[in-house]
C-alpha cells in the first residue's frame, strides 16, 4: 500500500503555537490593569502584611496569639469547612442548571441567564437580607412548614442557614464557568460513545462529565476562595457558633483597632488560599481536555 | 482480522420508509436492499435523504413510518448503543480526554473485554489503519487524516458486522482523501464486514463502491454498479450526477421506432424511444463522440452537430472540449490523442452514432437540483 501524502494537515497544537504572541509584543495589553492591581492591591496588601510583623511592636507574637488560641484554631477550621460545603452545594446545584442551559432552545437560555444575572447584579446585603427573612424561625419558610403541621426548623443562626445564604450567592460564580466549558462540548461525541455501545448514562458519566472537569474546578476554586473571605452573609445570617474568620478579622481591626492581630490573621487566610490554588492548579492545567466544535 | 477470521457483514433491508421533521419530509417510501459484505455508496446532493438514512440505520433517529431490518431482524426502536454496529463520522469525533488507545479501546471495555485480548484487539486494529505508533498521542496531536484513521479503529475494533461512515472524507484534502480511499477499500476486502458509505462526491463512490444508491429528493432514484448508472442512467438525474454529460433538447419525433429530436435546426436520432408522456431528451457522453472538421470524414447514419470551440484544455490522454451549439447548449466531447485538434474560436461537428447515447424523460427538476 501507497504511503502516507506529505500534504498532511497541521495538528491543532501547532496552529495554536503559531497564533501565540510574546510576552514583549503583548504585555502593553496588560498594562492598565497591572497598574490598577498594583495601586489598589499590591501595596495595601503589602501594608497589612508589614504590620502584621510589626504591631505593637516587631515580632511574630501576632501569629504567636493567633496559632495559640483555640478559639481562633477553631474558627479556622469552621471557615474551611463551612467553604467546603458552600462549594459542595452549588456545584450540585449548577451543574445541572449549566447544562440545562446548554440544551434548551436560544428563549429559554436567555432566561435561564438572566435568572443567573439578575441576583449577580442585586447587592449581596440586599440578597442576604431577604433570606433573613425567608430563614428566620417565623419566616416563610417555617411558616410552610408548620402549615404542612411539621415542626419548624431552626435555620437562622445556624451553619445551614449560613451555608443556603452563602450557596445562592455565589452560585452564579459556579454555574458560569461551567456553562462556559459545558459550551464548547461537541455534543456529538455523546452519540459517538452510542455508538459504540455506550449507554446513554455511561456515555454522559465517561464522556461529556470529564470534558466538563476544567469548568468544575475552575467554578470550585472562585467559590471556594471567594467563600473563605466572605463576610456579610456569615455575619447576618450565622450565630456565635457559625462565625467566620473574616468575622474575627472585623472584630481585631474595626472594634479593638489592632491592625496587627487582623493583619496576621488575614495573612493566614492569604497563604492558605495560595497552598490551595497550589494543589489545584495541575487539575487545571490538563492539557487535552480542550474541545471545541468545528463549523 | 486476516483473511480466516473474516466476519459476515450484515444485510439491510429497508421498506417504505418515511421519516418527517414537521412538514419537511427528508425520507418519502425508501426501499433500499443491502447484501452481506457489500460496499454500497448512498450519494446524492445535500439534503437527498442519504445521511438521515444513514442515521436510521445506526439508531440515531427513528422512521416515521415503514421498517428496517438488520441481518434479517427489525431494528425499530432499538436505541443505538445495542446495534452494534461502527459508525465513522465527519467530524472524526474521537475523545479528546482519551489517548488514541484509550478511544480504540473503549468500545472493547463497555463489552467487558480487558487485559490482554484488549490489548491484542486494539494493537490489531491500530496496525490495520497503520496507526499502531501513536496508541500514546492525544486526538489534538493529529492531523485530520491521522484522526479519521484511529476513528475507523475505534468503529472496526469490536468486529460489528457493519461500518456506517457519513463523508469520512469530506474535511481532508485531495491527495489524502484518494490515499484513504484506496485505504478504506483494502480494509473492506480484508474483513468482509458490510459497509455504507454516504458521500455527495460521484468520483468518491465509483471509487469506493461496489453498488451505488442514487438519492434525489428524498428517494433512490437508482442502485446499481458505477458502470451501470454510467452506461445506462434510468433518471435524467442520475445520467447527469454521475459522470459528465452533456443535454440536448429540441422537438422530438418517432420515426420507425427511433426517436428524433430536433436540435438548433439538425435533426439528430438516437436508438430506441422512451416510455411514458415525458419529453425525450439526449444524454451525450463526452467520449462517445468525435470532433471533426466541417464536412470532412462523412459516414452515412451518423449525427453531425456543427458548433464554435468556446475551450479546449489538453488533458494528457487526450483533449477536452466545450463546444457550443448554435441554440446555445455548451456540450463537452473528450477526444482521445491523435484525434484531429482544434483551437478556441474554430467550428467543430460533433459526430456520434444514434446507439452512443441515452434518451432519458426530461425532468427539469434534475437541473435545479444540481445547480
Amino acid at each position: 500500500m501507497s504511503a502516507l501524502p506529505q500534504t498532511d494537515n497541521q495538528t491543532a497544537g501547532e496552529r495554536a503555537a503559531a497564533r501565540r504572541l510574546n510576552l514583549r509584543d503583548a504585555g502593553w495589553l496588560a498594562a492598565p490593569a497591572v497598574l490598577l492591581l498594583a495601586a489598589v492591591l499590591v501595596y495595601p496588601l503589602a501594608i497589612i502584611v508589614l504590620r502584621s510583623f510589626t504591631e505593637p511592636e516587631p515580632g511574630l507574637q501576632n501569629y504567636i496569639w493567633f496559632f495559640g488560641s483555640s478559639v481562633n484554631m477553631a474558627v479556622l477550621q469552621r471557615t474551611f469547612v463551612l467553604s467546603g460545603w458552600v462549594t459542595l452545594a452549588s456545584l450540585i446545584c449548577a451543574y445541572p442548571y449549566a447544562y440545562a442551559m446548554t440544551v434548551v432552545g436560544k428563549n429559554l437560555r436567555l432566561i435561564l441567564i438572566l435568572c443567573v444575572l439578575v441576583p449577580f447584579w442585586l447587592s449581596g446585603v440586599v440578597r442576604t437580607l431577604a433570606w433573613v427573612i425567608l430563614l428566620q424561625d417565623s419566616g416563610v419558610i417555617n411558616s410552610f412548614l408548620r402549615g404542612l403541621g411539621l415542626s419548624p426548623v431552626k435555620l437562622i443562626r445556624t451553619q445551614l442557614g449560613v451555608v443556603i445564604g452563602m450557596t445562592q450567592v455565589l452560585l452564579p460564580f459556579m454555574i458560569l464557568p461551567i456553562y462556559s466549558v459545558m459550551k464548547g462540548i461537541d455534543t456529538r461525541l455523546l452519540q459517538a460513545a452510542r455508538s459504540l455501545g455506550a449507554k446513554p448514562w455511561r456515555a454522559f458519566l465517561q464522556i461529556y462529565v470529564p470534558l466538563s472537569l476544567p469548568g468544575i474546578y475552575a467554578g470550585a476554586i472562585i467559590v471556594f476562595i471567594l467563600s473563605l473571605g466572605f463576610y456579610i452573609t456569615p455575619a447576618l445570617l450565622g450565630g456565635p457558633r457559625s462565625t467566620m474568620l473574616s468575622s474575627l478579622v472585623q472584630n481585631q481591626v474595626l472594634s479593638l483597632l489592632n491592625w496587627g492581630r487582623g493583619g496576621a490573621m488575614g495573612v493566614v487566610l492569604l497563604v492558605a488560599t495560595f497552598i490551595l490554588l497550589a494543589i489545584a492548579a495541575p487539575l487545571m492545567r490538563q492539557k487535552h481536555t480542550q474541545t471545541r466544535r468545528e463549523k | 482480522m486476516n483473511a480466516t477470521n473474516k466476519s459476515a457483514g450484515a444485510s439491510i433491508d429497508i421498506r417504505k420508509a418515511s421519516k418527517r421533521y414537521g412538514k419537511f419530509v427528508a425520507l418519502r417510501d425508501l426501499d433500499l436492499s443491502i447484501r452481506p459484505g457489500e460496499f454500497m455508496t448512498l450519494l446524492g446532493p445535500s439534503g437527498s435523504g442519504k445521511t438521515t438514512t444513514l442515521n436510521l440505520i445506526a439508531g440515531f433517529t427513528e422512521v416515521s413510518s415503514g421498517s428496517l431490518e438488520i441481518g434479517g431482524k427489525s431494528v425499530l426502536g432499538l436505541p443505538s448503543h445495542k446495534r452494534n454496529i461502527g459508525v465513522v463520522f465527519q467530524h472524526y469525533a474521537l475523545f479528546p480526554h482519551m489517548s488514541v488507545g484509550r478511544n480504540v479501546a473503549y468500545p472493547l471495555t463497555l463489552r467487558g473485554i480487558s487485559g490482554a485480548e484488549r490489548e491484542g484487539k486494539v494493537r490489531h486494529a491500530l496496525d490495520m489503519v497503520k496507526m499502531a505508533d501513536f496508541a500514546h498521542r492525544y486526538p489534538n496531536e493529529l492531523s485530520g487524516g491521522q484522526q479519521q484513521r484511529v476513528a475507523l479503529a475505534r468503529a472496526l475494533v469490536f468486529d460489528p458486522p457493519l461500518l456506517l461512515m457519513d463523508e469520512p472524507l469530506g474535511a481532508l484534502d485531495k491527495k489524502l482523501r484518494e490515499w484513504l480511499q484506496l485505504e478504506i477499500k483494502r480494509i473492506h476486502r480484508e474483513l468482509g464486514t458490510t459497509f455504507v458509505y454516504v458521500t455527495h462526491d460521484q468520483e468518491e463512490a465509483l471509487v469506493l463502491s461496489d453498488r451505488i444508491a442514487v438519492f434525489n429528493g428524498g428517494q433512490v432514484e437508482q442502485i446499481g454498479t458505477g458502470r451501470e448508472l454510467y452506461d445506462n442512467p434510468a433518471t435524467l438525474f442520475v445520467g447527469r450526477f454521475i459522470g459528465e454529460s452533456t443535454v440536448l433538447r429540441g422537438k422530438a419525433d418517432i420515426v420507425g421506432g427511433d426517436t428524433v429530436v430536433s436540435i438548433a435546426g439538425t435533426k439528430i436520432v438516437a436508438s430506441g424511444k422512451i416510455s411514458g408522456q415525458a419529453a425525450p431528451v439526449i444524454l451525450l457522453r463526452p467520449e462517445r463522440a468525435v470532433l471533426h472538421r466541417p464536412g470532412t470524414g462523412v459516414v452515412d447514419g451518423e449525427n453531425r452537430l456543427s458548433g464554435i470551440v468556446e475551450e479546449a484544455i489538453y488533458v494528457g490522454s487526450g483533449s477536452k472540449y466545450d463546444i457550443r451549439l448554435k441554440d446555445g447548449t455548451t456540450a463537452v466531447v473528450r477526444s482521445p490523442l491523435g484525434a484531429p485538434e482544434f483551437a478556441i474560436g474554430d467550428t467543430a461537428e460533433i459526430v456520434f452514432r444514434p446507439g452512443d447515447v441515452t434518451l432519458l424523460a426530461d425532468d427539469a427538476s434534475a437541473d435545479i437540483t444540481l445547480t
